[in-house]
């Protein structure tokens, strides 16, 4: 099938929203970007490693087993305002009362119908400037479609942590999902995701962090093993701003996440991690790309892949200092734990600099267990398999130390070691 | 801009600051021999193809292989993914073949070659007469020890002017000609190896260079045969809007060792002159080949005007087990630099090396790194690369590890480190790593810095003052390709980073 073809054939798939509103003229742009530059295919650089075949499909998605313990989301024991989300649809009656000090939050398709809604100038806004530099045309797909998503502004330091459960409920469900985020001055808030989506999903966040504003977001990507989920998290960050992003992905079939982080203010801090593991015939992919317009900022991109079965783990990680941000810290880590023969890592870590008064440094590494650690364990009386299971975590974490939560750290921790239990039964 | 941009501050020291200025001003190569040419038509087609093959009296085989390359390259389009920009070069707009007059009739030995010729060889510092070995300028003719010399082909635009020791060489067995004579003397070698480590079709600029190649050399080694002395290309390119396109050739059989260095430099023009090379370097079992460039070729002026056009194919094919090949590059030169040397290590413990150090200046760009390709089983590679960047000047180490499913128990170790004088120039690092088994282990680390505060505080806790300590850190940064090189070399890139890094201690 001609790229074209596939384009027409997926862009078929969907209907524009019929009613008139603000948002028609966003969702006709990325269309019409979407239209020029076609869906990605193999050929392109940042498709190298992952086949986008899947995504691009206009055929419904392979039947999924459902994933019984999507009943009990890992995040159930945090006290915090949580939103629901099933097979990719927004089920407010299952969710939590909104109103809390600091926080407005309305479902995307209803900010859209509000003329005067603060979203007008964000929503696919973030996305469609970020694509200029690289394209990123499923997030076109998504902007043009979605319908369903959230409006969040943080306006104000929030108590609680806000958290999106996603249940996957359909065994051949397609989701696409759009939310925006504005953190205003000087807010902070915590947003947590979890759970699988759906079959297939597409899901772009935009995020805009204004000054002194700070987000700490922690995703769980659920433990189904058929799922094809692709997702984008395109975010401005002004002067003073921090943003921490961590990801756990315990298999599924493909998964692809990308991060656009453009740093334009000064000051500000980006920190970007995943901790991935995956089993028979999972495959994984982290794109990162992360732009400095600002002097005296920092990124830091943490992933750590554990591989077995088969599995492969992708990483193109990619750190963009423009001419004059000078005072740039960039540190950049990817590392791939093969636990046996057919895995595969591969991974592209990328710097270009044009200033020069920055630090930028990058490091990938990979290999299997260090037989020398696993020795010193063993000699001392710890079996073989649970020595295996120390090094591994100690290996991931480094990635799960970029969660400033210990309460959630811990349960990341738990769901990890529930992983490698499953792992010596199996 | 100017070199005046370029300003001290702290990190930087004077003397680095001024070498790197003398680096942009002054290019000791530019002058042009003026010297009668025979110029085939510009222009590119199965005509012209016909003609160098022609020209060199190849027989028909080779003529065809050139021919099918030819085809090839009609269909292929110019690769666009390098970090590089130049405006689109008219293929049509250049002379695939240059040959001094005096070269017609082919010269039966040195002293028939045009005085004019040699002289130039020799204000580039490389005699081309037997008895001026490299070395003996200095310790007189006849004290020239057999151990320092070195055996030269000297190639001028299209056509190999001489190639010395030759007698010596063919006694100990090894074959060293220019690759014309090779193919005319030794077909059975050259139809077995020409275009099996970089095929006909390629790459655009590759597949360009088998159709057109006019010289260049030609080396075998025998089974056993410690080459016995070093091997050096000396590359010129000389008149306007020629563009130089060789191919070497080298083999080296089981267990057999040979170092070859190979050096570059062209007039000072306004125009981009293209240079679009292939090196081949095959090894059997337990061989080992030391391959050195230092490339100097013109890099244009200080507003970018100018300069060479250097589109490279280098490939190392480790064939046999326990096979050793070391690429050491020195790339001060040429307006763009697209080149990566690479290793195939396709025979068990075989190994690959890369030494790069690239520096760039005003507004050249350099595009260069390595591939190692790991097939067979415990194979290891090392990379160090080296990249220091000033004026406008862009500079991308581009590099491939590949590890296949069969390449148990292989190691890689990948340092590249770049060094930023100026504010408006570039480094930029793009690894490709791609680990298909678990028993290898790759690593991977890159560093953009001016110089590292933790060095510096080393040298301050043990007494050394600021200036002493960057001149030492700076000195440092280079030394550990510099020293990749062999003595004869080293000589001549440490004359040329001198320019740009060393020295800076005083």
């Amino acid at each position: 099938m001609a790229k074209d073809d596939v384009t027409k054939y997926k862009i078929d798939c969907y209907t524009l929203p019929a009613e008139s509103n603000w948002a028609n003229q966003t969702r006709a742009d990325a269309l019409s970007w979407l239209n020029q530059n076609g869906l990605p295919n193999g050929r392109e650089e940042y498709w190298k490693y992952t086949n986008p075949l899947s995504f691009n499909s206009s055929k419904p998605p392979l039947k999924n087993e459902i994933d019984p313990s999507y009943k009990k989301p890992i995040f159930d024991n945090i006290d915090c305002v949580k939103l629901v989300f099933v097979d990719g649809v927004l089920d407010l009656e299952n969710s939590d009362d909104l109103t809390l000090t600091g926080l407005e939050i309305e479902p995307l398709a209803k900010a859209n119908k509000n003329e005067d809604h603060w979203s007008l100038g964000y929503f696919g806004n973030i996305e469609g400037s970020s694509q200029k530099v690289v394209k990123k045309t499923l997030a076109s797909l998504n902007t043009a479609f979605a319908v369903q998503g959230l409006t969040i502004k943080i306006t104000d330091k929030v108590s609680k942590p806000i958290s999106v459960v996603y249940y996957h409920t359909d065994q051949i469900s397609e989701a696409l999902i759009h939310h925006v985020i504005k953190i205003e001055k000087n807010a902070h808030a915590t947003l947590l995701e979890s759970g699988g989506i759906s079959s297939r999903s597409n899901c772009v966040m935009e995020l805009s962090l204004e000054e002194n504003a700070s987000l700490d977001h922690i995703r769980v990507q659920g433990r189904s093993h058929e799922r094809e989920s692709i997702t984008y998290i395109f975010s401005n960050l002004e002067v003073n701003s921090c943003l921490k992003s961590f990801t756990l992905t315990v298999n599924g079939r493909l998964t692809r996440n990308e991060y656009i982080v453009n740093i334009n203010g000064e000051n500000a801090k980006a920190h970007v991690g995943g901790a991935i593991v995956g089993d028979n015939g999972f495959s994984h992919d982290d794109t990162v790309f992360i732009t400095h317009s600002a002097p005296n900022c920092e990124s830091r991109q943490v992933f750590k892949k554990v591989l077995r079965n088969g599995a492969k783990g992708v990483f193109q990680g990619k750190i963009l200092v423009k001419e004059g941000a000078q005072k740039t810290d960039g540190y950049q880590i990817s590392q791939g734990l093969m636990l046996d023969e057919d895995s595969n890592f591969l991974a592209k870590p990328e710097l270009e600099i044009y200033a020069d008064d920055v630090i930028c440094s990058h490091g990938s590494t990979c290999g299997e267990i260090d037989p020398t650690a696993l020795f010193y364990l063993t000699s001392r009386g710890i079996p073989k398999p649970e020595a295996q299971d120390m090094l591994v975590l100690a290996f991931l974490n480094e990635a799960i130390d970029e969660i400033t939560s210990n309460e959630i750290k811990e349960i990341i921790s738990k769901r990890l070691l529930d992983w490698m239990l499953k792992r010596h039964k199996s | 801009m100017s070199n005046t941009d370029l300003y001290e501050r702290e990190g930087v020291d004077r003397e680095t600051v001024e070498a790197v200025k003398t680096v942009g001003e002054k290019y000791k190569y530019g002058f042009e021999t003026e010297i009668e040419m025979e110029f085939a038509p510009k222009g590119l087609d199965a005509s012209i193809v016909e003609l160098i093959s022609q020209k060199n009296n190849e027989p028909s085989w080779m003529t065809e292989w050139r021919l099918a390359a030819l085809d090839r390259w009609k269909k292929l389009t110019e690769p666009d993914w390098a970090m590089v920009e130049y405006p689109k070069i008219d293929f049509q707009d250049i002379y695939y073949y240059a040959k001094p007059k005096s070269m017609e009739k082919k010269p039966k030995s040195l002293d028939e070659v045009d005085p004019k010729l040699l002289e130039t060889y020799e204000k580039l510092g490389i005699p081309l007469k037997e008895q001026m070995v490299l070395a003996g300028v200095e310790l007189g003719a006849e004290k020239v020890s057999p151990d320092r010399k070195v055996a030269v082909d000297a190639v001028f635009d299209s056509v190999s002017v001489g190639t010395t020791f030759q007698k010596e060489l063919e006694a100990a067995g090894v074959i060293f000609c220019s690759i014309s004579e090779a193919i005319r003397k030794h077909p059975d070698l050259i139809k077995k190896y020409l275009g099996t480590v970089v095929p006909q079709s390629d790459n655009y600029y590759a597949t360009l260079n088998s159709a057109v190649f006019t010289d260049g050399s030609f080396v075998y080694v025998p089974p056993g045969v410690r080459c016995p002395m070093e091997l050096s290309t000396y590359f010129r390119i000389n008149a306007e809007n020629t563009g130089q396109f060789e191919r070497t050739l080298i083999i080296a059989d089981k267990g057999s060792y040979v170092s070859y260095l190979e050096g570059c430099t062209a007039p000072q023009r306004d125009t981009n002159q293209l240079h679009a090379a292939v090196v081949e370097l095959v090894l059997e079992e337990d061989a080992e080949i030391k391959y050195s460039t230092v490339q100097n070729w013109y890099p244009g002026d200080e507003n970018g005007k100018g300069g060479i056009y250097n589109f490279v194919t280098k490939r190392a094919d480790c064939r046999g087990d326990r096979a050793k090949v070391m690429w050491t590059q020195v790339e001060t030169g040429s307006a763009v630099t697209w080149k990566y040397p690479s290793c195939i290590l396709r025979g068990d413990e075989s190994q690959g090396e890369f030494y790069s150090i690239a520096i760039t200046n005003n507004f050249q760009q350099a595009d260069t790194g390595t591939k190692m390709v790991h097939l067979g089983k415990g194979t290891k590679s090392r990379i160090v690369s080296k990249g220091i960047s000033a004026g406008r000047a862009q500079n991308t180490y581009r590099g491939l590890v590949s590890m296949h499913p069969k390449a148990k128990n292989s190691r890689n170790f990948t340092q590249c480190d770049s060094l930023l004088i100026g504010d408006k120039c570039g480094a930029h690092t793009v690894p490709y790593i791609e680990c298909k088994n678990n028993s290898s282990r790759v690593e991977h680390e890159a560093t953009t810095s001016k110089v590292d505060d933790e060095q510096l505080f080393y040298c301050h806790q043990r007494g050394i003052g600021e200036e002493e300590a960057v001149a030492l850190i700076v000195n440092g940064f280079c030394k550990e390709v510099l020293q990749a090189l062999p003595m004869e070399f080293a000589m001549e890139a440490q004359a040329l980073v001198a320019i740009s890094l060393e020295g800076s201690v005083g």
